[in-house]
């Protein structure tokens, strides 16, 4: 029988070190499945894990899909920081866009510089809202915010279906269920600016939103309550933390982060609201988020790794006849190889013999 | 007598620190052999190498007259060592027996052990009934229990740490029974303690630490307890006198108190009332589990209770939240330091900033001030001389005795009108406890109002000015400390209200 123990002391450096040999042992066991498919691993993983960072036209998709998983998983680590588990994120992402679109569509015609600034904002309280259904009912309740936050992703999904068949379809459209095209609309389409590699306006927000989370983990006090909950909520109540509040706070930042970046998304690469507008940014970035550490820069480059295994997958799909169900595979595998990894630094592995 | 084990320069080292430094001493067969020595002399560490906790670096240790090398506490119950924790591992929703089976390499059938439990328990004068809920069970015969379990292996060496800290002075005289009744049976005892009076009654050898190395042996029945507190700590041991008491006007007020607890296990405060002057230091004594955290947590804001059953300097403030009651001078420095007065993995730096954060302007308008929070915490570390290479390390890292020096020192140094300790020397070393008993003294003769919750009642005779005792959620009638005798204490601390009948009239 085995049976792990604690270890005394765990290493810095191994701690570090395991999002790379995440990294690694997933190609190495990715590739043994794609040999077992009669496909040539070596092709499979260049494809997936080097063509994307190297190609200059998938360097500019790059940071158009990580720049969502950036955002949402940097909302995410600050309440993970606090032990609040917002699984949710795909669903404040949808509400995020469709909350940000309908003010957008509202205003469709009128001109301004300030219209994308609103429908940022108002698609930033959406998702905070979304966030928040499942920090009152924990509140409140006691309710788990896993299984609610979740739950309420296909509830979003399917106010999603209803708006685009209904007050949010094009009326120019000719009946499909889809809103009109925000990117091909000026006052409602993200401005890009360095074009070449694929940073737009959304990407710039969140690099500073980035940035404005490094400095509330590190320098704020609230940042210090957060921390201080995750790690002992019994010393945080002794410093005068309210959980209540910690819970609401960080379940908002979170759903406010996936709902911006739902109208990044809108605004940007996918244009328009249909019912395939959500493709599981949000629960990708929960891998993003740990194999970056909960970190703001490990969650930067987590981010850009990820990005690339989406961007590799489709062209493994397009070139290998891979199917698409491989990548969600070879990120699932990231995350069961972080996790266990993990677990082997804070505890070892021993042989337990049984007692006669 | 024969020898039974020989440690022979036993070594180990930490990142950093050399926990044990070639420890060499021998335990005869049928002794009560003391391990004494200051918080971080590196007694835990010895006694987990023989326990097969932790693998020594260096030495060798002999059982029996054959080479002793145990892999694993399990080894070392097969060869005959057993130990009792100071803290104990036991289920509280199971009873005696189920706890007993759980711990066992090849357990017997229940009804079997149910009588072997039965007997045992009676031939060493520790009755148990074997189908209780520990849950039910108070701390003192928890202790019974982890101490059956191990006598039911048959050890040639039982290793106790720090046993009688939580027991009332009648429950220590039983313990003692049963370790003199064991060691006429040939049983070693590895005693390990602070409180040299008991090492004095109980042992017959004592081997001493100090940062590591062995500094002396003697036998404490040719010693006192002043000659063993000074080669422990390898210096005069100063005996502070008490100051002179002249309260002042009263700073806190607690009238009516009653609190519903809402764990199962814990206890109900029930119409507790007492009143704290200034520069008056209240002893509250009574054994652990009967009301002690409550107390603490409804002074501490943590636990609200209605209004006016708290008032700080007149002021009604039961409803307040811990910061609401440190802008107003009421701070506390609760029981457990891991996970509740301190955050364990976080660094003594951020740790100060915990409560510190408040009075002493730490985070204004809440950005946190880097420089001026480790100012503050070099300041605790310097002037509570805690022992640690500096204010970045992890409070986890220090051992017991100076993370609590941490702990208070960060109270005491932000002035506090009203001060609440919970059991501040718990496994605290006899200098340690002496400083931080002087600092809480020094605090009140500077004007502050001092709580001092203990269940060591030498250390609240020796600081408090009144004095009362704390059973099953009930508080006892504060009185003068002067003139109680330990006897009368203990009684009381037992839950015979005798020497307290009118306190609740």
């Amino acid at each position: 029988m085995l049976r792990l123990e604690q270890r005394q002391q765990s290493s810095k450096t191994m701690l570090y070190l395991t999002p790379v040999l995440a990294v690694v042992s997933t190609m190495v066991v990715g590739g043994a499945l794609f040999l077992a498919m009669g496909i040539n691993p070596f092709d499979a993983i260049y494809l997936l894990f080097i063509d994307p960072f190297i190609d200059s036209y998938n360097l500019s998709q790059l940071f158009v899909k990580a720049s969502p998983l950036i955002l949402i998983a940097m909302g995410l680590s600050i309440g993970f920081k606090a032990g609040v588990w917002n699984i949710g994120a795909e669903g404040q992402f949808v509400i995020g866009a469709l909350s940000g679109g309908a003010v957008g569509l509202a205003l469709w015609g009128s001109t301004g510089w300030w219209i994308l600034p609103l429908m940022a904002v108002a698609a930033a309280i959406g998702g905070a809202l979304w966030a928040l259904i499942p920090a009152v009912l924990k509140i409140r309740f006691n309710a788990n915010e896993i299984l609610v936050s979740l739950m309420l992703v296909y509830v979003a999904e399917n106010l999603l279906a209803q708006m685009v068949q209904g007050v949010l379809r094009n009326p120019e459209g000719m009946g499909f269920p889809e809103s009109r095209n925000l990117a091909r609309n000026d006052p409602t389409s993200l401005p890009d600016f360095f074009d070449p590699l694929g940073i737009d306006a959304g990407g710039v927000v969140m690099l500073l939103l980035l940035a404005g989370a490094f400095f509330l983990l590190q320098k704020h006090a609230l940042g210090f309550q957060i921390k201080l909950t995750g790690e002992s909520p019994r010393a945080a109540r002794f410093a005068g933390v309210k959980p209540g509040i910690i819970i609401a706070v960080t379940l908002g930042i979170s759903g406010a982060a996936a709902g911006l970046a739902g109208l990044f998304e809108l605004t940007g690469a996918a244009g328009k609201l249909t019912i395939d507008f959500p493709v599981g940014y949000g629960f990708t970035a929960i891998i993003v988020a740990f194999l970056g550490r909960l970190n703001p820069i490990g969650i930067l480059l987590a981010g850009v790794v990820l990005a690339g295994t989406y961007i590799g997958g489709e062209n493994a799909q397009f070139l290998l006849k891979l199917p698409a169900a491989a990548v969600t595979v070879f990120q699932g595998m990231m995350l069961f190889f972080l996790l266990g990894f993990e677990i082997l630094i804070n505890y070892r592995v021993i042989r337990v013999r049984r007692a006669a | 007598m024969s020898t039974l084990l020989e440690i022979n320069g036993l070594s180990k080292s930490y990142p950093g620190v050399k926990a044990n430094d070639d420890i060499s001493f021998a335990i005869q067969e049928g002794e009560i052999h003391a391990l004494l020595g200051e918080n971080g002399a590196g007694k835990s560490t010895l006694v987990k190498m023989i326990y097969g906790l932790v693998k020594p670096d260096e030495g060798t240790m002999v059982l029996n007259g054959a080479a002793y090398t145990p892999a694993k506490p399990h080894a070392a119950r097969a060869s005959g060592v057993s130990m009792v924790f100071q803290h104990f591992s036991l289920f509280e929703a199971l009873t005696v027996a189920e706890n007993i089976t759980l711990g066992m390499d090849d357990a017997p059938n229940r009804k079997e052990l149910s009588a072997k439990i039965r007997s045992v328990s009676q031939d060493y004068g520790l009755p148990l009934d074997p189908d209780r809920l520990i849950g039910d069970m108070s701390v003192g015969e928890r202790q019974r229990v982890e101490i059956i379990r191990c006598l039911l292996q048959n050890p040639r060496l039982l290793i106790m740490d720090e046993p009688t800290s939580v027991l009332t002075p009648q429950e220590v005289d039983t313990l003692f029974g049963t370790l003199r009744k064991l060691s006429a049976d040939g049983v070693a005892i590895l005693y390990i303690s602070h409180k040299l009076d008991e090492i004095l009654a109980l042992c017959d050898h004592a081997t001493i630490l100090r940062m590591g190395k062995v500094v002396d042996t003697c036998t404490p029945k040719e010693e006192t307890a002043k000659s063993l507190a000074e080669m422990m700590i390898g210096g005069e041991l100063e005996i502070h006198a008490q100051t002179e008491f002249n309260p002042g006007a009263d700073a806190l007020v607690v009238k009516g108190l009653t609190l519903m607890s809402d764990d199962a296990f814990g206890t109900s405060l029930k119409n507790v009332n007492f009143t704290l002057r200034k520069g008056e230091v209240l002893g509250i004594g009574g054994v652990a589990g009967n009301g002690q955290d409550e107390i603490l947590a409804v002074l501490s804001g943590e636990e609200k209770v209605e209004a006016e059953m708290v008032r700080l300097n007149g002021e009604a403030v039961g409803q307040m939240g811990p910061n609401e009651r440190r802008v107003k001078g009421l701070l506390s420095a609760p029981e457990e330091r891991l996970g509740h007065a301190a955050a364990p993995a976080m660094s003594l730096s951020k740790n100060a900033f915990l409560t510190g954060r408040i009075r002493k302007k730490l985070a204004p308008g809440g950005v946190m001030k880097s420089r001026r929070t480790n100012r503050f915490a070099r300041e605790i570390i310097e002037k509570f001389d805690v022992r640690t290479p500096g204010i970045h390390v992890a409070a986890k890292a220090l051992s017991g005795g100076n993370l609590q020096k941490f702990v208070i020192g960060r109270e005491v140094l932000q002035s506090p009108q009203v001060l609440v300790v919970n059991q501040p020397t718990w496994g605290v070393d006899a200098a340690a406890a002496a400083s931080i008993r002087q600092a809480l003294r020094q605090l009140a003769a500077d004007g502050a109002a001092v709580i001092v919750i203990s269940q060591d009642l030498d250390e609240l005779m020796e600081m408090s000015d009144t004095f009362a005792v704390l059973s099953e959620g009930r508080l006892s009638k504060q009185q003068p400390s002067e003139g109680l005798t330990i006897e009368e204490i203990g009684l009381m601390m037992g839950g015979d209200l005798e020497g307290t009948h009118h306190a609740e009239a």
